[in-house]
């Protein structure tokens, strides 16, 4: 009886202790995009909070926004793009408002880009910007000058748009986003019309334009062209600056005499900021806070945008960024160049869906 | 009386009712559920579709069922072309996949005792490795820049690269190319047990060996060829993967079309509409299949 009285005296104590253990190995769920943070981001921030940290990665924002809506995703910070997407999760009341009392580091953050976001975040309540850039041509230089010439002005959304233009580069390979909010607004850039108008005859304009050269286009895909880049396999494409940025290095190291360059349109090129929220049923929501707080600190988040090739948000990590990053026009833009910015503006429901089925039917020539 | 004495459960229903549970289960459940999605309305919310049940007041049920997307698949010629471009590939990929499949089978059923297994290895052993890495290893043979265009250039046959990555050329490889053991293990199973001494006597009563393969072995391993083609054409209606990765512009088939309405479009009763239809449209070849098979039965009993 004794004996028995002391076995369940231990075991209880075992349990309690079992308990208090997990307790103390807290657990943090982030979920950002693949390629989008420094090597020795995780273990900085483990070594510093004793947070064992879970770190998974999409390249989509329709897969991030996929598992939001299908809820309890589980994930404690979510980095998605502002326009559209965390416009519209704000709306759908995704999102934990933010306790700024335990981000002690907010104000790094560049002030201009806070109020640029108020726009679809009233009072910057829930979401952080991240990194931004970006989206413009990356193309192989050396065979796009062999085909069009020395004089041709390479700048332009001529090389996809232009039909003519397209079909001299078409065999050496183009491909554009599989995304109508970007392409659509690329196209209205190059003929001057307005990208926020999403009304049917703006849009079947829109449609038109990429209609007219879509033979010369070998692929529409969102990630692809940055190894297709690299190797040589394409000539011009459609994408983020820190992607193309990315294929310019690899090809770089690989030394396959590949020199691959990212050009800002100048009928205008769509500017997008990353952001960084909370989802409402986040399990951890405290360790997510610290989190985002630890990302805000400069010697963070330099090293970040040293390596992955995109401007922060922080303005007072600029000084530590390397100066090939700091200096890199594509990157860190100069005045004259973020003059041309465009940014997307959200469709409703109703025109999302009208311009992602005339997206399929321009894709696949229906 | 002795009635009553029965057992509620016998030991037969207990059998037979272990399929049914999993069935209903992990089939029939999950297949209510988009079927409900189905006839609901897409809103901006978690979950992004709208509850059938509005109201429960008073004994009185208010239930709003949404037929609209139903309608628009109807109504939108790109669903249905979608769904003939999934029947065109999915068809043509089950015929490739009979013409170079059958030989194999063919040729491992009737090889010496010892050679059979280690040639059903080699059919085999493909899976060992990831679906993903292989499909992806077709990427770096048949690019541009690729192995089979440096093979081809370096012996002379052609000058400059042949574009097959990002066609339909392509799509045909990789379907073919991933579904063919699906075929050929089913068919060899059927052939290997064929009774051999059938032959004989044909070739006994004056029958020539062509005549025989026609008029014997083909009739006889058609239940496995059957089951085989059934193993490719099915799963290939709503592929997306490999379509997706080869695949170029022009590739339209159901399964990316549901990606995008249920990821880019955030309408999750239109995508589930469509995963309906594709089954509706599905179980009519395995209606044709089962109908077949008790033909079959019947003229062997």
């Amino acid at each position: 009886m004794k004996n028995g009285k002391f076995a369940l005296k231990t075991l209880t104590a075992a349990l309690a202790l079992t308990c208090s253990v997990s307790a103390i190995a807290e657990e943090l769920h982030v979920y950002n995009w693949s390629d989008y943070i420094a090597e020795d981001t995780i273990s900085r921030f483990q070594a510093q909070t004793g947070i064992k940290v879970t770190y998974d990665v999409y390249d989509s924002n329709e897969v991030l926004e996929a598992k939001l809506l299908a809820g309890r995703s589980g994930y404690d910070l979510v980095f998605p793009t502002a326009l559209p997407f965390a416009d519209r999760h704000i709306r759908a009341n995704i999102y934990q408002p933010l306790d700024k009392s335990q981000l002690s580091n907010y104000d790094n953050i560049d002030k201009g880009l806070l109020n640029n976001l108020s726009a679809v975040d009233a009072g910057n309540q829930h979401v952080v910007p991240y990194m931004w850039g970006t989206t413009g041509i990356g193309i192989n230089l050396k065979k796009v000058k062999e085909i069009l010439g020395d004089d041709m002005p390479l700048d332009s959304w001529k090389l996809i748009f232009d039909p003519k233009i397209a079909a001299k580069l078409s065999s050496c390979g183009i491909s554009l986003m599989d995304d109508p909010n970007e392409v659509f607004a690329a196209a209205h850039a190059y003929k001057g019309e307005d990208h926020t108008d999403f009304s049917k005859k703006s849009l079947d304009a829109a449609a038109k334009t990429v209609t007219a050269t879509r033979t010369n286009i070998r692929y529409f895909h969102g990630s692809q062209y940055i190894n297709d880049l690299a190797n040589g396999d394409l000539c011009v494409a459609h994408g983020y600056s820190g992607d193309i940025l990315q294929a310019r290095a690899r090809a770089e190291e690989a030394n396959n005499g590949v020199e691959v360059a990212y050009l800002v349109p100048s009928e205008g090129a769509v500017v997008w900021t990353d952001v960084m929220a909370i989802p409402a049923d986040a399990p951890n929501k405290d360790a997510a806070h610290k989190f985002i707080n630890f990302l805000m600190q400069p010697d963070v988040i330099a090293p970040i945008s040293n390596y992955v090739a995109y401007a922060n948000a922080n303005s007072a990590a600029t000084e530590l960024v390397d100066d090939a990053i700091k200096n890199d026009p594509g990157i860190y833009p100069p005045q004259q160049t973020r003059d041309k910015f465009i940014t997307l503006k959200t469709a409703t429901d109703k025109e999302n869906r009208a311009m992602t089925r005339l997206w399929t039917r321009v894709k696949t020539g229906q | 009386m002795k009635l009553l004495q029965r057992p509620v459960v016998t030991g037969r229903a207990l059998i037979i009712g272990v399929p049914w549970l999993w069935l209903s289960i992990f089939f029939l459940l999950p297949f209510l559920f988009v079927l409900k999605i189905s006839i609901s309305e897409p809103i901006l919310a978690q979950p992004p579709y709208m509850d059938l049940l509005r109201e429960f007041s008073d004994g009185l049920m208010t239930i709003k069922i949404n037929l609209g997307n139903y309608l628009l698949l109807l109504e939108d010629p790109l669903y249905f072309n979608a769904l003939l471009g999934s029947i065109e590939v999915a068809a043509l990929s089950t015929l490739f996949c009979v013409l170079l499949g059958y030989p194999m089978a063919y040729a491992i059923a009737r090889a010496p005792d010892h050679m059979r297994l280690p040639l059903l290895m080699l059919i085999i052993l493909p899976f060992w490795t990831s679906f993903l890495i292989r499909v992806y290893a077709w990427i770096g043979i048949l690019k541009n820049n690729g192995l089979l265009n440096q093979a081809l250039m370096w012996l002379g046959i052609i000058d400059s690269p042949l574009e097959i990555l990002h066609t339909p050329v392509a799509v045909y490889i990789g379907i073919v190319y991933s579904y063919l053991p699906f075929f050929v293990l089913p068919l060899y199973a059927t052939l290997v047990r064929m009774d051999l001494t059938l032959l004989e006597a044909a070739a006994d009563l004056g029958c020539r060996p062509w005549k025989q393969f026609v008029l014997v072995t083909l009739p006889l391993s058609l239940p496995g060829l059957m089951a085989g083609a059934m193993l490719v054409f099915i799963p290939v209606m709503g592929e997306f993967v490999i379509p997706d990765l080869l695949g170029g512009p022009n590739t339209l088939m159901i399964g990316k079309l549901m990606w995008t309405e249920f990821f880019s479009n955030k309408d999750w009763p239109l995508a589930s509409a469509l995963a309906a239809i594709l089954l509706i449209v599905l179980i009519i070849p395995f209606v044709i299949m089962r109908h077949y098979e008790q033909r079959n039965e019947e003229a062997n009993s």
